[in-house]
């Protein structure tokens, strides 16, 4: 690859007292590309979005998006990186206080990009683009299914036109029709915006669906990356369990933390 | 000889530890007070949450202590003939102490566990980290509004449960222990001074300061889920209180010691 990723993380690792969660990772997302992340729970998966957005500090490794070091930069050159990214949670982490529309422009209203009627309106259109009609704007989070709060997630994750996304397990929690819902909707606003996405999931449908690449993570570590049409007939072992779903493999899932 | 000594060290590490982790928060707190940008709509829910809302039960928790003043002082001051300084004690009382301690007290147990439970919840449901993500600071989103408005409102509580509490004394010793009314009010008058309002006042601010510190403290660092927000609540409301009277005598000594 001599293009320049969009994203490039190299030999990062990160340490909870003795445990160490990240040992050593590398990760290269190109512009426009859409990668996955899989592995167990406790691998690090959340962890490594959290050092991208500048949420953890690294011990060591570097971090690099368009080409620019995130490590150990000031805040004001982190929130201009951050206005680059938009992040789909998994419990959505809708402000509770909020409108559902407020929820939707909130950043573009918090970078004081328009007044609060056209950030109303451009919310109601973003709202549009995931499958909600403008009746929902003035409801309350506490008062949507988990499928609408996981759109109401997405749009507003879209509102200030991110060059990149990162979705933390978008279907957890969800029915498997609404799951594959979401999926499409993730897929249709990434090619419409022409996004990078980098996702981390267990539900493998839903890395079937949105994925061009895969990384597998084990131990703070990619085991395996590749595309996602080799996934099923990679000869990767750690890759075969996970697939399967298999108990029996090189996986060992920690019984006590 | 080594094993005894573990569990003073690790105490003494924890709580130097709490206590650098809460100076950095404070430093970090302050400055955000000061810096623009000021989010107004959150200063504004705050003051109402903190100020409006708590009027009740300050007002009535100033009610009875001035009530309770009154009888208290005079069944002790009657045994020295000195049932004239019933007025005197009261309103010294109330402005000087029990009005701004009551109030910080109601206001740590009303609002300080209301604050950590909100922020607790915000953090432990990832809203915190999607600030982040939102180019919103959540010291200046979440943190800084509180402390504004708990520095601004105590006092103005407190002035008003300084009139409270008056009032509740002179309703006992007047309608109850048969003081004159013209008499009870001008002896409060007179005896009033500047310093004696002012004092509370200071404290009033400080006290509303500790306990939006420590809502927001603990709310924030809150980890572990339901049980989590629980103890950050717990931790809110009893740090707190013991600050506020630990407070309340550094400042007393400050003002009124000779």
């Amino acid at each position: 690859m001599t293009e320049q990723p969009k994203i490039r993380l190299r030999d990062v690792c990160k340490s909870f007292g003795n445990k160490r969660v990240l040992n050593g990772l590398d990760l290269d997302v190109g512009a426009g590309e859409s990668v996955v992340v899989i592995g167990g729970s406790g691998t690090g998966k959340s962890v490594t979005l959290k050092c991208i957005l500048g949420m953890m500090r690294p011990d060591a490794g570097t971090i690099e998006v368009d080409g620019e070091s995130l490590i150990g930069i000031g805040d004001r050159d982190r929130d201009r990186v951050n206005r680059k990214i938009g992040m789909l949670f998994q419990g959505s982490a809708l402000f509770d206080s909020l409108h559902v529309w407020e929820n939707v422009a909130f950043g573009l209203l918090a970078e004081h990009r328009c007044s609060r009627r056209e950030a109303r309106d451009l919310a109601i259109h973003k709202m549009a683009m995931v499958g909600l009609g403008s009746d929902v704007a003035r409801l309350y989070p506490a008062e949507l299914s988990g499928g609408m709060q996981k759109r109401v997630g997405l749009a507003r994750a879209i509102a200030t036109d991110p060059e990149i996304i990162f979705f933390d397990e978008p279907t957890t929690g969800l029915d498997p029709i609404m799951a594959d819902v979401i999926n499409d909707l993730i897929v249709n606003v990434t090619r419409t915006m022409g996004a990078t996405a980098l996702s981390i999931t267990h539900d493998m449908a839903s890395v079937r669906k949105i994925a061009n690449r895969v990384a597998m993570l084990y131990e703070g570590r990619i085991v395996w990356a590749g595309r996602v049409d080799e996934l099923e007939d990679c000869a990767n072992p750690y890759v075969d369990q996970f697939v399967h779903g298999r108990a029996e493999g090189p996986i060992r899932m920690a019984v006590r933390g | 000889m080594i094993n005894p000594l573990q569990p003073v060290g690790r105490a003494s590490l924890a709580i130097l530890g709490t206590a650098g982790r809460l100076t950095l928060f404070t430093a970090e707190a302050l400055s955000h007070c000061v810096r623009p940008p000021f989010y107004g709509r959150n200063i504004l829910r705050a003051i109402v949450e903190i100020g409006y809302f708590s009027l009740p039960v300050v007002g009535l928790t100033a009610l009875f202590a001035g009530m309770v003043l009154a009888l208290q002082s005079y069944t002790g001051f009657a045994r020295f003939s000195a049932e004239g300084a019933v007025a005197n004690v009261v309103v010294l009382s109330i402005t000087r102490e029990l009005a701004p301690v009551l109030a910080g007290l109601m206001l740590a147990g009303r609002v300080g566990a209301s604050m950590a439970a909100e922020i607790g919840t915000m953090r432990v449901t990832e809203q915190i980290d999607a600030l982040t993500t939102l180019s919103t600071n959540p010291m200046k989103f979440l943190v800084a509004p509180r402390l504004i408005a708990g520095v601004a409102m105590l006092p103005l509580l407190v002035t008003v449960a300084d009139v409270i509490g008056v009032f509740g004394g002179y309703l006992v010793s007047v309608y109850k222990l048969g003081f004159n009314p013209s008499n009870y009010l001008q002896s409060t008058w007179d005896f009033l001074q500047l310093q004696d309002y002012l004092s509370g006042m200071a404290k009033a601010a400080v006290f509303g300061f500790l306990v939006t510190l420590m809502g927001c403290y603990h709310g924030y660092n809150s980890r572990g889920g339901a049980q989590g927000v629980g103890t950050a609540t717990t931790n809110a409301v009893v740090s707190a209180s013991i600050l506020i009277l630990c407070f309340n005598y550094i400042l007393t000594e400050a003002f009124f010691a000779r």
